[in-house]
């Protein structure tokens, strides 16, 4: 503090007649004196006896809130509870400062004390957590379905304004990176391919691995994970920001519909999305694939490529791929948008909620994946 | 720096002062000080610009032209050291409060403390507890979060993080905006008594012209870009301006003229 260079130190002179002290501070009574003096004020009070305290502050220098405190530490008793004490020598603003101090010591404050018992008591809440959190996106989604398909029959009542811009943020804006991301994927599978069946002498099969990983699996989950974390992060952030201003609230009240204004905007921006995303991520994949079997050592022209492709893995691959791509998209959105509204009134809970909503999301697609390839599989598909 | 200039010299001076967005000017050729131990009321309209003047005096924006002078000195002249030194004698309450909500009362309190300087914590606890009492928050509101409290609890709140390193340059920007008119009412008197205590200087922006009316020694007021005027309460009645006299003459500014009288 600026103060420090030319403080003086803090002193006091204790004297006791009868049943009362006389408490004579001298220097400055501030921030920077008091963590030094505190310990020997306050051992030697509770060695005396007395019911009254008298101040006299004729050489008193500065005094600040931290040093009343100190002279106020004298009329402490216990909570609640204080002796009496006058201020016999003293400016006003120090009177009053005293007063405050004195007042202050009186109050209890509560305590916070830990328990063993406590990380017991946690471990209970997060299971309980846990339990309720599944309900709730359950009931969640059950929810958004009745007010996504009574939509559906009144199309007109579709913001579609924020639907389309939300394309471009969730749809557009993505495209470059998925392209990309999907390009090396096929890339590395397309070499690995070509390496290990080459050992085989059939290297020409690296075809049917490009084609049905990456049309089948790759594309669609990379995507769809992809999104997960670029959209879902914003989705979350977004509507728990618009939650903490009390903006759902203001909402609520105008009589708009959190539902229809911010949950099935995103979902349908991401219903229209995530499949021309795949898409994109498909092509991009098999480009990939072919590029490395035509310029790599095994040495497949395109043609020669896409003849193979065409006859063994088919369209059937593609749209096995495809039709998973709305469930993805529903999962995004909603644990997006759930998780956003989840958001409580303090910046911790807007951190864990995103968390929660990315994690939550990226498991939610792979599960659900895994469902659809015993699905298949057990059809013969 | 030497006592001498620390005890004479206006606490904030502001000279000259030019701010702009772009090509919007906010404030043009504006001269300010605060004197000692004085409580100055900043008014003018929406939109003038008076956060953005608090900003400019409190160092969250530099302007684009003219000085700011602190206890005498120019602010772009002081060492990190001086800087960070007169920080420390200046207190703030944001319009919002602008409590941190991760924390509760108490260790928002403790925040500056732990900052600036080397106390044990319980006593760094006891003197949160003691300014929480200071600002008259009841003494269990100490562990609640911000999001628990009510708008003037918060605002009570932030003046508590604020008088934690005992100030002695305090803003407070509409500090009673949003108040029912009796928590508006106890927190002009705390302010009044707070200065009292703790010898501060203040600086509030406010549109309450009860505040205005009962604990200000000078009004000043932010119009056309500049502070057009700044100077007692009856003196700035009858500065000629329509701006002015509208905000003065109006029938709110009379009643509390007349409730401030009586
Ligand atoms: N960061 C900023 N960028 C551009 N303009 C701003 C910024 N902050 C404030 N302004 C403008 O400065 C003007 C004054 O704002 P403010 O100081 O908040 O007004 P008030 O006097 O009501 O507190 C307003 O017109 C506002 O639009
Ligand atoms: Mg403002």
């Amino acid at each position: 503090m600026s103060s420090n260079s030319n403080s003086s130190p803090a002193k006091y002179v204790l004297t006791q007649e009868d049943r009362s002290i006389t408490f004579r501070p001298n220097g400055d009574w501030t921030l920077d004196q008091v963590a030094a003096i505190d310990p020997v004020l306050t051992a030697e009070l509770q060695a005396l006896d007395y019911d009254m305290v008298y101040y006299d502050f004729t050489d008193l220098g500065e005094l600040d809130t931290a040093g009343a405190y100190m002279f106020a530490r004298a009329v402490r008793i216990g909570p609640g509870q204080r002796h009496f004490w006058v201020v016999t020598e003293g400016t006003k603003g120090q009177q009053t400062l005293m007063q405050a101090a004195a007042d202050a010591v009186k109050g209890k404050p509560p305590v916070v004390d830990r328990q063993w018992y406590d990380s017991l008591t946690r471990l209970g809440k997060a299971t309980e957590r846990f339990f309720t959190e599944v309900f709730e996106t359950l009931a969640f989604i059950g929810k958004f379905f009745a007010v996504f398909f009574k939509l559906m029959l009144r199309p007109r009542q579709i913001r579609w304004n924020s639907v389309v811009s939300l394309i471009e943020e969730i749809g557009l804006n993505a495209a470059p990176i998925v392209v990309t991301l999907c390009f090396f994927i096929g890339a590395v599978i397309a070499y690995m391919g070509a390496s290990l069946l080459a050992s085989f002498g059939a290297s020409v099969f690296m075809v049917d691995l490009v084609g049905v990983s990456v049309l089948r699996e790759l594309a669609p989950i990379i995507t769809a994970i992809l999104i997960a974390g670029r959209s879902d992060s914003a989705f979350t952030a977004q509507i728990g920001a618009m939650k903490m201003r009390q903006e759902v609230d203001a909402m609520t009240v105008i009589g708009l519909d959190t539902f229809e204004t911010l949950v099935v905007p995103r979902a349908i921006a991401c219903l229209v999305s995530l499949p021309i995303l795949t898409f994109l991520g498909m092509m991009s994949g098999v480009f990939a694939g072919m590029l490395i079997a035509w310029t790599g050592e095994i040495d497949i022209s395109p043609v020669l490529f896409f003849q193979r492709l065409n006859e063994v893995v088919g369209v059937k691959a593609f749209w096995v791929g495809m039709v998973k791509t709305p469930f993805f998209a529903v999962i995004i959105a909603v644990i997006g948008c759930r998780q956003g509204l989840a958001v409580t009134g303090s910046v911790e809970s807007l951190g864990s909620r995103t968390t929660q909503s990315v994690v939550q999301s990226i498991f939610a697609v792979i599960a659900v994946n895994a469902i659809f390839a015993i699905l298949f599989y057990q059809m013969g598909i | 720096m030497s006592i001498e200039d620390k005890d004479t010299a206006p606490p904030m001076e502001a000279h000259g002062i030019l701010t702009q967005f772009g090509t919007n000017v906010i404030h043009e050729n504006l001269d300010f000080r605060v004197e000692k131990g004085e409580i100055v009321g900043l008014v003018g309209g929406s939109g003038t610009g008076k956060s953005v003047l608090l900003n400019t005096m409190l160092g969250l924006k530099e302007p684009e032209g003219g000085i700011i002078r602190y206890f005498g000195r120019d602010r772009t002249e002081l060492t990190k050291e001086e800087r960070e030194a007169i920080n420390n004698e200046m207190g703030v309450l944001f319009q919002g409060g602008a409590l941190f909500s991760s924390l509760s009362v108490r260790e928002n309190i403790m925040v500056p403390l732990r900052e600036h300087t080397d106390l044990p914590v319980p006593l760094m606890r006891e003197l949160a507890d003691m300014k929480i009492h200071m600002v008259g928050l009841p003494a269990q509101s100490a562990t609640l979060y911000p999001s628990d409290l009510s708008g003037g609890m918060k605002k009570r709140a932030g003046l508590a993080r604020s008088l934690s390193l005992d100030p002695k340059l305090l803003f407070l920007d509409e500090p009673t905006a949003g108040l029912d008119p009796v928590g508006a009412n106890a927190f002009d008197e705390l302010i009044l008594g707070l200065r009292e205590a703790m010898d501060l200087t203040i600086l509030m922006i406010t549109h309450d012209l009860d505040s205005l009316y009962t604990i200000c020694d000078r009004v000043a007021v932010l119009v056309d870009k500049r502070i057009a005027i700044a100077d007692t309460l009856p003196k700035v009645q009858e500065y000629d301006h329509p701006w002015v006299k509208e905000y003065f003459g109006g029938p709110r500014s009379r009643a509390a003229l007349k409730a401030g009288k009586t």
